[in-house]
């Protein structure tokens, strides 16, 4: 099955208040992991830390640069992940709804390139 | 936020005097090795500040310790159990307070501790200077968890307000420990870039201090003196490192003349013109020596060569004949290692005072045309003093008007107007 990937967006200046009404959530979300799991869509998922602590790594010729911050500096910052394994983009984009940062966030779908679509030199020969 | 100050200063009170100078001489080897046991910069930073404050009670009622740097490390450890047995979010928890406990119980560390101490300041030393940080976050951090200055100081010396820095190096702590910045010192293959980081942070501190205007000097010179003991540690624990040497060479040759740059009437004074006798001669030979002992490694580098190019400088106003020549080769091999538009300057006024002014004009004709370099002061001000000696005053007065239009510094300024003023007589 292909695999998709929700990247979820959204605000982190959200205040003392939001921040603590948002962890009292922790029950939602625990729902809904528990019924992605027991699907057997679940692949992995993960909330990210600040985008405080990211760090953008690029390479130039021989010098690693890195950069103290988020590839683009916006208000809206990636927070989370998570990788499903659906039948289709319908099927994600219903349980992309279903995660509570969907409310006040975006949830970015996004479909995973599968081992079979990456273009290789030995199957363009035998294709030919 | 815990506003970490160091005790008063100064005063009568022995107790107070020796508290104040075991913060600067022990604060950062104690946050050091105990940053390494509690694997957490802030829970480090609090519990060596809580120790600070236990000593002051403490040493007035028992007196002031054989040594004071083992006793805030003890101190500091336990204050260290307390504060993490109540807080439950410190990772490995349990394996961490373990281990905190079997050092308390030692009556002396043992042979793997007692070497692992050996590189705790080197390895926050380069924590703070780690590239996945901001450079000023890396400045600001540094100064505080390595330095003897508070945050209200290092703010008044950068020039902004305490909670605006306050906030970078909180920021900073928080980074580090939610990206997982290793706390240790970089193996072989990584060390040289890294370690060329450690010292543009601490160039960085020191022209930052060095370059302060008059009214600005009193609280920015402050800059100079830690960057300066940052980098004498930081050649006591890297001893074999010729660039490290390099840089201290560098700061002190620099430093020795701080004073003597300004003259009575807060006129900017060139190397040439300064009262020699203001210069700190003791320095200027603590810097030669150190450029001696970096040289010695024959490995070149960018602060050995500049440390080179500053005591020729030296030399040459004590003497009243520089080697212009020798500078010129200097600045040929900087280019080679670092090449910028500073060095191409720079190159550019010692060829036109080895060679002669015209050939000076000639190296500065690719920077006068790259629009990058349009509002650099410097390039304008060599400009003019090359037009002038090459006899073009009209010229040199443009350039010259041009150069002060873009200078921001006051002395600066009025040097540059009484060489304009020069002309006519020329």
């Amino acid at each position: 099955m292909p695999e998709f990937m929700l990247l979820l967006y959204g605000s982190e200046s959200a205040d003392e208040a939001e921040r603590a009404q948002r962890w009292a959530e922790m029950p939602l979300w625990d729902q809904v992991n528990a019924s992605l799991r027991d699907a057997g869509v679940l692949v992995a998922h993960a909330p990210l830390h600040s985008v405080e602590s990211a760090t953008t790594v690029r390479v130039r010729g021989d010098e690693t640069e890195l950069t103290d911050g988020p590839f683009a500096v916006t208000k809206e910052v990636l927070a989370g992940f998570y990788l499903l394994d659906c039948a289709d983009l319908d099927e994600a984009i219903r349980h992309a709804a279903r995660l509570p940062w969907a409310r006040y966030g975006s949830v970015e779908v996004r479909p995973i390139v599968g081992d079979d679509e990456i273009p290789r030199p030995d199957r363009n020969a035998s294709a030919s | 936020m815990s506003s970490a100050e160091p005790p008063r200063r100064g005063g009568p009170d022995p107790v107070a005097a020796a508290i104040a100078a075991a913060f600067r001489a022990e604060r950062a080897a104690v946050l050091a090795t105990l940053i390494r046991h509690v694997g957490d910069f802030q829970l480090a930073e609090d519990a060596v500040q809580d120790a600070f404050a236990e000593a002051l009670s403490a040493w007035r009622s028992d007196g002031v310790p054989v040594r004071p740097g083992a006793w805030l490390m003890v101190a500091a450890r336990r204050r260290a159990i307390d504060r993490m047995r109540r807080n439950r979010s410190v990772a490995d928890r349990a394996d961490r307070l373990a281990e905190l406990m079997r050092l308390d119980r030692q009556e002396h560390p043992d042979e793997d501790e007692d070497s692992a101490i050996a590189d705790d300041r080197l390895r926050l030393i380069f924590t703070c200077c780690h590239p996945a940080l901001d450079l000023p976050a890396r400045v600001g951090l540094t100064l505080r968890a390595l330095g003897g200055l508070t945050t209200g100081e290092i703010a008044r010396a950068f020039l902004v307000a305490e909670p605006t820095m306050g906030k970078r190096i909180v920021r900073a702590k928080r980074k580090i420990a939610d990206a997982r910045i290793p706390y240790r010192v970089p193996d072989d293959e990584e060390l040289p870039d890294r370690l060329r980081g450690v010292l543009r942070v601490l160039y960085l501190v020191f022209n930052e201090g060095y370059s302060a205007t008059e009214g600005e000097r009193l609280v920015r010179s402050e800059l100079c003196g830690e960057a300066l003991r940052l980098a004498r540690l930081l050649c006591e624990l890297m001893p074999d490192e010729a660039e490290v040497w390099g840089l201290l060479a560098l700061m002190l040759l620099h430093d020795a003349r701080r004073d003597a740059r300004v003259g009575p009437d807060g006129r900017y004074l060139a190397l040439d013109q300064q009262d020699r006798s203001r210069w700190d001669h003791e320095r200027l030979g603590d810097g030669l020596e150190a450029l001696d002992r970096a040289m010695r490694f024959r490995r070149p580098g960018q602060y050995q060569l500049q440390a080179a190019i500053t005591a020729l400088h030296v030399r040459g106003a004590d003497t009243g004949t520089t080697d212009w020549v020798q500078i010129t080769e200097l600045y040929d091999a900087l280019g080679e290692i670092a090449p910028s538009p500073v060095v191409e300057l720079n190159r550019a006024a010692a060829v036109g005072f080895a060679v002669g002014p015209q050939a000076g004009l000639e190296l500065l004709e690719p920077l006068l045309a790259d629009p990058a370099l349009e509002r650099y002061q410097p390039l304008h001000a060599a400009h003019a003093d090359l037009l002038r000696r090459a006899g073009d005053p009209v010229a040199a007065a443009r350039a010259y008007e041009r150069a002060i239009a873009l200078s921001a510094n006051e002395v600066e300024r009025a040097e540059l107007h009484r060489r304009l003023s020069t002309l006519d007589a020329d």
